[in-house]
């Protein structure tokens, strides 16, 4: 019974990990209708500039390294989408497959500058003890901490994404734009720094998932594509560019490959894709997409 | 303006055609020998791939590019450890390269999809670099595939034994990536475990796996006596690392390629539950050698400045035993590569040389390394922890001293044929 309520929570914690992943992927669809290919470079683009910033203070016992590293990683993913979108995209608006096709081609480019920087070796980020150690959980025993964080700072991006559309000025002209760009631009705003904004949040958001992923697993060439396929998986299963969707996305895949783990190991691949089959083939637009 | 032929330019040319086809066999001999190296620089085993080409590179540079009197140049490739991705890069190599000779690959899969292909190839040949399937050289061998390199069956050779006489464990749980390599070493491990009365569970994950919770959850409430893990790369690190944090107790025993540098100089809490790790493998960081001792001095020297480890890694020195075979195959035939390479792969067939590790390699009939295998046990040794021999078996064959029919009975190694069986 016990080892139940382990795989389960090990699917909640790991969909955790995937929607702070793929929420920044969808925003960016949602919102801008651009299929991001890139958007696992920028995860890993961030695990290994945070872990640049991280391992030097990690190395004096610093108790703020891994927040630094956080930080660092975060940051320099904003900036990085910002520019993508400034001087790649934001020039080819509306062009779906070259925007799509571009982003490949980044995310190939930032993939081998990557490897020539910090060679193959994995790296993980060790997190403060206060977060990295063991917890008790009722009906489990012993958890280790950081997977719980890991729930803790998933549910915050989702009710911080929620807020965000939902109740500011900022999110009301996302949203307006998403409906009508002519109109909005119209009414006075600058439609193209939205966008920037928005890509700038999306990209963040990788970069988040790309310091919290690598405190979890190791990082290490591959992720980036391991980690947009999975975002594409989510957001499909959830349905594209809708906050609710994407968390119920990541739920659905985090526990059909920890439970696959436990119960058929070999298979545990094909379930996350007969998942994606069946949605595909029932309601195409997602679980909770809009038509 | 038109273009007229005359009887005399057609003469011409054709003369100098022909003087051009009979010039070229000694052009050969002076051209450089191509040399196309394919190891994983993408994927789970970039690390591995990475290290290879370091120590290929030490060891052309020490004979100067150049052997039998002609320069060799070599080519470097790389793919990801996928089968197919090895495949065509290997075709790119051969076909768009022209190269001569493929050292390579790295992974298991690949290595029977190299072998497969070498089939097709004539006056071409490929010389393994660190995979270690065994069906690769053991069903169905092809005549231009050479491994000088012991296989993941026989790296385990030992291993089963210590674990049930010397530990006294009656029950292992065994943690496996789903692919052809780590299915060689389970099935090494299994031969000696189970025939001596040990019973194993099989927990498998497919290569790239790097959540291995659940799985150390069901383990950890086993009734295993100890954790036999053959993952490697990345996911390996992923599994210690979680089994680390998960507080797993039990004493591990490790897969050739997790009792390594690419695992030991990863910082993490990894490190922590590898200390007193016991494996069996072709190397060791510490070997009581002279030959050995000699390499890792020249490749610290060589690759301390650049990224390299503190003692090269398994995959680089497989590369390097591989290279050596090359390298004493065209010394034995000057450089020869004519007569589609005949006279060259004969020469690969009878060497007999000094792997880095001072182990003597000779082939058997199917081409196929005969050499010494280790068990090491992982020490700490002031702040760094090193894989350390304390047993050497020598001149373990492909069946691990099983007659090659009676091996062959057993079908090849696959997650559903573990080799555990008692008898």
């Amino acid at each position: 019974m016990d080892l139940a309520a382990t795989i389960v929570l090990n699917g909640l914690t790991l969909a955790a990990l995937y929607f702070i992943v793929a929420s920044g992927f969808s925003l960016i669809f949602g919102l801008m209708r651009v299929v991001n290919m890139a958007h696992g470079a920028m995860y890993l683009v961030a695990g290994y500039v945070g872990y640049s910033v991280f391992e030097p203070l990690y190395d004096h016992d610093l108790w703020y390294a891994w927040y630094a590293g956080l930080a660092a990683g975060v940051a320099f993913a904003a900036v990085f989408g910002a520019l993508v979108q400034v001087l790649l995209l934001g020039w080819m608006q509306g062009q779906e497959l070259r925007q799509a096709l571009v982003t490949i081609g980044l995310s190939i480019v930032v993939a081998d500058q990557l490897l020539a920087m910090y060679g193959g070796t994995p790296r993980q980020f060790f997190a403060p003890d206060a977060i990295f150690g063991s917890t008790r959980v009722p009906g489990i025993g012993g958890y280790p901490t950081f997977r719980l964080v890991q729930i803790g700072v998933a549910v915050a991006v989702g009710v911080g994404l929620w807020l965000l559309l939902n109740r500011t000025k900022l999110g009301m002209m996302i949203r307006a734009g998403v409906d009508d760009r002519q109109m909005l631009g119209a009414c006075g705003v600058n439609v193209p720094l939205v966008g920037v904004a928005v890509f700038s949040l999306g990209a963040a958001l990788a970069g988040l998932g790309g310091i919290i992923g690598a405190t979890a697993q190791p990082l290490a060439m591959g992720a980036d594509g391991r980690f947009l396929l999975i975002s594409l998986v989510v957001v499909i299963v959830g349905g594209m560019g809708s906050v609710t969707g994407t968390a119920l996305g990541a739920v659905l895949i985090g526990l059909a490959e920890q439970i696959g783990q436990a119960m058929f190991p070999t298979y545990s691949v094909v379930l996350t894709f007969v998942i994606m089959v069946v949605v595909l083939a029932l309601r195409p637009q997602g679980i909770l997409g809009r038509a | 303006m038109d273009v007229r032929i005359t009887r005399r330019a057609t003469l011409l040319g054709g003369a100098s055609l022909a003087a051009g086809a009979l010039a070229a066999p000694s052009i050969a001999q002076n051209a450089p020998i191509r040399l196309g190296g394919l190891t994983t620089l993408e994927g789970p085993f970039a690390t591995g791939g990475q290290d290879a080409y370091r120590c290929v590179q030490m060891e052309l540079e020490r004979v100067n590019h150049t052997v039998g009197g002609r320069r060799i140049e070599f080519v470097r490739e790389s793919s990801n450890a996928q089968a197919d991705v090895a495949l065509a890069r290997a075709r790119k190599l051969i076909e768009q390269d022209n190269v001569d000779i493929i050292l390579g690959p790295l992974s298991g899969a690949e290595g029977i999809a190299l072998r497969d292909y070498s089939r097709t190839l004539t006056g071409k040949t490929i010389v393994n670099g660190s995979s270690g399937a065994s069906d690769t050289t053991l069903r169905n061998p092809s005549p231009n595939f050479f491994r000088f390199s012991t296989d993941g069956t026989q790296w385990m050779a030992g291993l089963g034994k210590h674990v049930h006489q010397t530990m006294g464990i009656r029950e292992v749980a065994v943690t496996a990536g789903d692919y052809a390599f780590p299915y060689a070493q389970v099935f090494g491990f299994n031969l000696e475990f189970c025939r001596l009365g040990g019973r194993t569970t099989h927990y498998w994950a497919p290569l790239g796996t790097t959540d291995f919770t659940s799985q150390i959850a069901q383990i950890n409430r086993s009734n295993a006596g100890a954790v036999v893990v053959v993952h490697g790369g990345t996911d390996g690190l992923a599994f210690m690392t979680q089994y680390a944090q998960a507080g797993g107790s039990k004493p591990l025993i490790g897969g050739s390629i997790m009792a390594d540098q690419t695992m030991l100089s990863a910082r993490g809490p990894h490190r922590r539950v590898m200390v007193d790790m016991i494996s069996g493998g072709p190397i060791a960081d510490v070997i009581d050698d002279p030959t050995w001792n000699d390499f890792v001095a020249r490749y610290r020297r060589r690759w301390a400045n650049e990224g390299g480890f503190t003692s090269p890694s398994i995959h680089a020195v497989n590369y390097a035993t591989n290279l050596y075979g090359i390298l004493h195959a065209l010394k034995a035939v000057n450089g020869d590569l004519s007569s589609n390479q005949q006279p060259f792969q004969h020469a690969l067939a009878a060497a007999e040389i000094t792997a880095p590790t001072g182990a003597a390699v000779k082939l058997d009939h199917n081409r196929q390394a005969i050499s010494d295998i280790f068990l090491n046990k992982i020490e700490e040794r002031g702040s760094t922890a090193q894989v350390v021999a304390f047993g050497r078996t020598r001149a373990v064959n492909q069946t691990l001293g099983l007659p090659e029919q009676q091996f062959l009975t057993l079908g090849s190694p696959s997650r559903d044929n573990t080799g555990c069986i008692a008898s």
